[in-house]
């Protein structure tokens, strides 16, 4: 009954993403709207493993950047639609989910985090020398007319929209099911979940590589929507930084934690860029992630929670 | 290869385990009867919770066979050894914090005991048996010591064990804790759950166990009944030297 309400708002909020789409604000307000949500999709991914297992991934931007990467091998190669660079921007990042997925049998911790971080300067060496995808010098795309709406801007508001309304959707069940639960216990103590019968390794290979998925369904229309893509953009530390924060500021063991954060975080980003400069965006995330860490550790979902329970 | 039926539970056969160069088990044998209570004894570093790792699966052997009701599960990972039926309990408490104590039973209760449909009344009745259904609603860190244990052991419990691996459940409780703790592990072996007990408390271990088994060093040294371990010259001089 609560999974249909939740795709019954999901559905509201497409369809809200449309009437937006429809009413024609200033152009920009697409193009802010687009960054918000592929971090509420960023995020709301990376939280299924970083929140919900408890593994840090510090290599969001591989992922990210496999996405967009993938996306634009397939446009080179084939002239593929858009929906088809999604699927395998998602397919071929949840492979390298996959990938660290085995790592976890070795490293954890801080460990692990610093593995996903050197996996993401090798998968950045590896496009930077691939000439196909324009290596070092960046790749320029053209695009065709836009089949809808009129405007790439428009038509990429609508299907990130579309896309986060997935993302979320899917976090949450995963949250609310025995995978979930398994996930959290694991989280907690893995020697004891494992213990109690939870399959800690199959659980986590599940956790990486759906996080993957998700993190390069974020990146794949990421060419569409800047049409220059060279490695240094693509691979930006924000991702990784951004991606950790929004779920740390929201709150990481619910679905709702990364997508407060996102839109909070996100929208602060944007405003910044426009109104005093777009290198502020860096600083206002680190202010504010040190006054969560310090003031609230759960996040603005465990301070919620606090507050009503007193 | 037919080997006669017997009533072994389980049965340790020859399992050795090295780390490095350290032989931390040396073809250790040992067999469990079903319904036994079973004490597991030896000086501190002798093997005792290595054994126990090697059985639950938490660290692979490098040598010997483990049979669980006459099946080999060497091989199995851990979390399908508890399916079966062999649950332990850990000698530093290890709860999942970010649960209550009710949550904490529902883990087992849904990956090991598959139920979940009557996760909430099941989790109850036993954090009743074991007198912590007052503490259903709190996170584990609000817990006191004895509590932490019994949660250990009511979360194992919740896991529907046949075979509980008790390690140190009673290490730095009082004496009126430890007979609470010991009355609890009694009553779990009448409903007929067989129990190995890792203890250091001997009056404890005597007092419970049926069968003695004592490590020095990753071999084992004697076996007997409480009595006849007292006695034995090879299990005073492990533990007090010559």
């Amino acid at each position: 009954m609560r999974t249909a309400r939740a795709v019954l708002v999901g559905i509201g909020v497409i369809g809200l993403g449309l009437l937006l789409a429809g009413v024609r604000v200033n152009p920009y307000m697409y193009f802010a709207g687009y960054v918000v949500l592929q971090y509420v999709i960023i995020a709301s991914a990376w939280n299924i493993l970083g929140g919900y297992a408890g593994y840090v991934n510090f290599g969001t931007p591989a992922f990210f950047a496999l996405g967009a990467y993938t996306a634009i091998f397939l446009m080179e190669a084939l002239g593929a639609p858009l929906p088809v660079m999604i699927l395998a921007g998602g397919l071929v990042a949840g492979l390298l989910g996959l990938g660290i997925g085995y790592l976890t049998l070795r490293l954890k911790g801080v460990f692990f985090s610093i593995a996903t971080f050197a996996l993401s300067v090798v998968v950045q060496t590896l496009i930077i020398n691939w000439d196909f995808v324009g290596g070092a010098k960046g790749y320029t795309v053209i695009r065709p007319p836009a089949p809808f709406f009129g405007s790439w801007g428009v038509l990429l508001f609508v299907v990130m929209v579309t896309l986060a309304v997935v993302t979320v959707l899917v976090a949450r069940s995963v949250e609310r099911s025995w995978i979930g639960r398994g996930l959290a216990a694991l989280r907690d103590n893995e020697e004891a979940a494992e213990c109690m019968g939870v399959p800690t390794l199959r659980l986590k290979l599940f956790a990486t590589t759906l996080s993957g998925f998700f993190l390069g369904v974020a990146g794949a229309p990421f060419p569409y929507y800047v049409t220059y893509v060279e490695p240094a953009s693509a691979f930006d530390l924000n991702y990784a930084v951004n991606a950790l924060a929004m779920p740390m500021i929201g709150g990481t063991t619910t679905w709702v934690g990364p997508v407060i954060g996102a839109v909070l975080l996100g929208t602060a980003q944007q405003v910044a860029t426009v109104t005093i400069s777009s290198e502020l965006n860096l600083l206002i995330v680190g202010v504010v992630l040190v006054l969560f860490v310090v003031l609230a550790p759960e996040g603005i979902v465990g301070l919620a929670r606090r507050l009503r329970s007193r | 290869m037919s080997r006669p039926m017997n009533s072994a539970l389980l049965e340790i056969d020859a399992v050795t385990k090295r780390f490095g160069g350290f032989l931390a088990l040396d073809r250790v044998s040992i067999q469990v009867r079903a319904g036994e209570r079973l004490g597991l004894i030896g000086p501190n570093g002798s093997g005792k919770t290595t054994l126990i790792n090697c059985v639950s699966g938490a660290l692979p052997t490098d040598g010997g066979r483990i049979l669980f009701e006459g099946r080999d599960i060497t091989a199995l990972p851990a979390h399908q050894r508890t399916r079966l039926g062999i649950v332990r309990s850990f000698q530093i408490p290890k709860p999942f914090t970010s649960m209550t104590v009710m949550e904490n039973l529902g883990i087992p209760l849904e990956y090991a005991a598959h139920a979940r449909a009557r996760g909430a009344t099941d989790a109850l009745e036993i954090l009743r048996a074991i007198g912590l259904d007052t503490k259903a609603g709190l996170r584990p860190t609000g817990l006191t010591q004895i509590e932490m244990r019994k949660l250990e052991l009511a979360r194992a419990m919740a896991a529907r064990p046949k075979l509980l691996i008790s390690d140190e459940a009673m290490a730095g409780l009082s004496s009126a804790e430890v007979d609470d703790i010991l009355a609890i592990l009694f009553r779990l072996n009448e409903s007929g759950i067989t129990i190995i007990m890792i203890e250091h408390i001997m009056r404890a271990v005597m007092r419970f166990s049926q069968r003695v088994v004592v490590l020095d060093a990753g071999t084992r040294i004697a076996e007997g009944t409480p009595e006849e371990i007292v006695r034995n010259p090879a299990v005073e001089k492990a533990y007090l030297g010559e």
